[in-house]
């Protein structure tokens, strides 16, 4: 333990520093969800993420975003537990029959303004469960979507990068 | 994998369940397709296949004698209609159409706490509905089927390529042991010689889907037990195992590599140096991580003793994976009934008795140690040649049981003559691991609820299908 500790001291820190020129696109969106999150909403942007049906997939990868290397909240975005507490629904999968409602509910105990971000092939427009009669068939069909994050799964830097696209178009929308 | 099938009748059918209520048999699967039940057990090593017609969509209950049988015997009627005579528990399972009868709870000063399907974390959605004195649980009743997306149904008419990019869709997190075991099921039924390079390819997927889930998930542990130092190492471990693979494998999830026939695409030519960084990264930094999780006492307070589950439950379940062998089960398909390349690799299959919460981190500390070794070996005897064989297009039925991370997943696949899947189904390890934890609370506090349930990750994808 003391060795672990030490190393962190003299080391550095693990997050990736932010790169100047050819895979800027984390680093970009540092200094600009700062200026944005900062005049919108504070400084940060609470997410709350709701599996509504995916192959899990899509949670691995927005459970990336935490890990030291992307480290999600520098950028002043932060997931929460509740929906109560929460600006922005991640939403992942098909959306199933057997899911329909609580994201129905988990929308409804949101407070506005919010936003709803589609992450995912499938939460687009079911991908490749479309058409199952288990599926309602993506986000779309159940909630309001304002983003769609695709991929399957969309990998981290997609995620932060879609993430920013929100901040920007909803600059112009009037507090609900 | 060889493995005899044979159409029973009802004494037959019912035998089989007496085999498995005296543990002689292993079950490997139960599952139906309209008018048809079917079972995989094995017996001794050897997989076998039992299909019993339903009259009137009627046949006699495994669940009756035998437990681990009654969720999926829900599941088929569920799915197909077909009714279990004598089950124990008819209600519906992966349909929630009707308001759900949870089990009545009678006694003194007892309390009961809904959670979920929408739960705090990034998680799967699932119910779970606690009956607690105090702060103790008295019984756990888990509500499953949230995340039912009809795979089966998608799977019947399916070509081969659709079918496999499903497959790698059951549960994300273990896409490459899905993708293998539909491939080798395929390739069993159609008679596909693999080419070696693509066996030793595939093992190696499969050793870095192991790792990858081990490191995420050993380091999720000790964050449940408010031990987040180790879950940023463990994560950041994780992290270079997905890059790697998406360096090797052109998706950091690895899905869609695998196919029948063999593999998408090679190694590209850099991909034996990324592999070779990344294990001598993490022969550096794993046990330095292991030696800060065994030498910390509050972390160890939480880990030890908590969520024990008996070896006689893990027998009677037949429960794969870590939950197994932390439980005194020693099977990995690995090793039984086997496939190659494994049978030309040295590794140790990990087995301790305690089924506690540490236990189970213990034996994936050790599967981690067993990879990193797995993975080197294959790299230093990687075959060269073509990665890919041509796959007929004929009729055929194949069954296959592969190791993934979690524990054995089976897979049974039916092609008609056209080549298209007529039905396939696949089996996570979680049905049989799921009822487990419900055992394995009893008695825990409410607290340790968390931990107890990221100890065994059951997938609730893979089992909803």
């Amino acid at each position: 333990m003391r060795r672990l500790l030490f190393k962190s001291l003299v080391q550095g820190p693990l997050t990736e520093a932010a790169p100047a020129a050819d895979d800027a696109a984390v680093a970009q969106l540092a200094a600009q969800v700062t200026a944005e999150a900062r005049k919108r909403l504070g400084r940060t942007l609470a997410i709350r993420e709701v599996d509504a049906g995916s192959c899990n997939g899509c949670e691995l990868e927005i459970h990336a975003l935490s890990n030291v290397l992307y480290d999600l909240e520098r950028f002043g975005l932060r997931f929460v537990a509740s929906p109560r507490h929460a600006d922005v629904l991640l939403v992942t999968g098909p959306v199933t029959a057997n899911m329909r409602q609580a994201l129905e509910r988990t929308y409804a105990a949101t407070p506005g303004p919010k936003w709803v971000v589609a992450v995912g092939d499938c939460a687009r427009n079911g991908g490749i469960f479309a058409g199952s009669p288990a599926c309602v068939g993506g986000v779309g069909k159940v909630l309001p979507v304002d983003l769609h994050i695709p991929g399957c799964p969309p990998d981290p830097t997609a995620l932060l990068k879609g993430l920013l696209a929100l901040l920007e178009s909803s600059a112009g929308r009037s507090q609900a | 994998m060889d493995w005899p099938h044979t159409i029973v009748d009802r004494e037959a059918w019912h035998q089989a369940a007496e085999r498995l209520r005296s543990t002689e048999w292993s079950l490997l699967g139960l599952w139906g397709e309209p008018g048809v039940a079917h079972m995989a057990v094995m017996q001794a090593g050897q997989c076998a296949l039992l299909s019993l017609a339903c009259e009137e969509n009627r046949f006699p209950s495994i669940g009756r004698l035998h437990a681990p049988a009654i969720r999926l015997e829900r599941a088929m009627r569920d799915l197909y209609g077909l009714e279990a005579e004598g089950s124990p528990d008819a209600r519906p399972w992966l349909r929630h159409e009707s308001p759900y009868p949870f089990l009545p709870v009678e006694g003194e000063s007892l309390h009961q706490i809904p959670v979920g399907p929408v739960h705090a974390g990034i998680i799967e959605p699932g119910h779970f509905r606690f009956t607690a004195n105090g702060e103790t649980i008295v019984r756990l009743e888990q509500r499953l089927g949230y995340v039912h997306k009809g795979i089966e149904s998608l799977m019947a008419g399916a070509s081969l390529e659709g079918a496999a990019k499903l497959a790698c869709r059951v549960s994300g997190d273990s896409s490459v042991a899905f993708a293998l075991a539909f491939a080798q099921a395929v390739e069993s039924a159609l008679g596909v010689e693999v080419p070696a390079r693509a066996v030793w390819l595939r093992a190696l997927a499969a050793e870095l889907e192991r790792l990858a889930n081990h490191f995420g998930d050993i380091g999720a542990v000790c964050n449940d037990a408010a031990f987040a130092l180790l879950h940023a190492h463990f994560g950041l471990l994780r992290e270079h195992v997905l890059r790697a693979a998406g360096a090797c494998f052109g998706h950091r999830l690895m899905m869609d590599g695998v196919i029948p026939g063999g593999l998408q695409r090679d190694l590209p030519a850099d991909g034996e140096r990324v592999l070779l960084e990344l294990l001598a990264l993490a022969r550096k930094r794993f046990p330095e991580l292991v030696e800060v999780y065994d030498d910390t006492a509050s972390l160890k307070d939480r880990t030890v003793d908590a969520g024990i589950l008996s070896p006689v439950l893990a027998q009677q379940f037949a429960a794969g994976g870590y939950v197994g062998r932390a439980s005194g089960r020693k099977f990995d398909a690995r090793r039984t009934p086997g496939y190659a390349p494994y049978d030309q690799l040295q590794f140790e299959i990990p087995v301790v008795q305690a089924g506690d919460v540490n236990a189970r981190v213990w034996i994936r500390i050790q599967e981690v140690g067993q990879s990193l070794g797995i993975l080197e070996q294959i790299l230093r005897q990687l075959p060269s040649g073509p990665v890919c064989e041509p796959v007929a297009r004929h009729a055929g039925e194949g069954l296959a049981l592969v190791e993934g991370f979690r524990g054995d997943v089976l897979a049974w696949v039916r092609i008609g003559d056209d080549g298209r899947v007529e039905r396939c189904h696949l089996r996570d390890p979680s049905w049989f691991q799921w009822p487990l934890l419900e055992a394995a609370i009893e008695g825990n506090i409410v607290a340790d609820f968390p931990l107890c349930n990221k100890s065994f990750n059951c997938s609730y994808s893979g089992h909803d299908l």
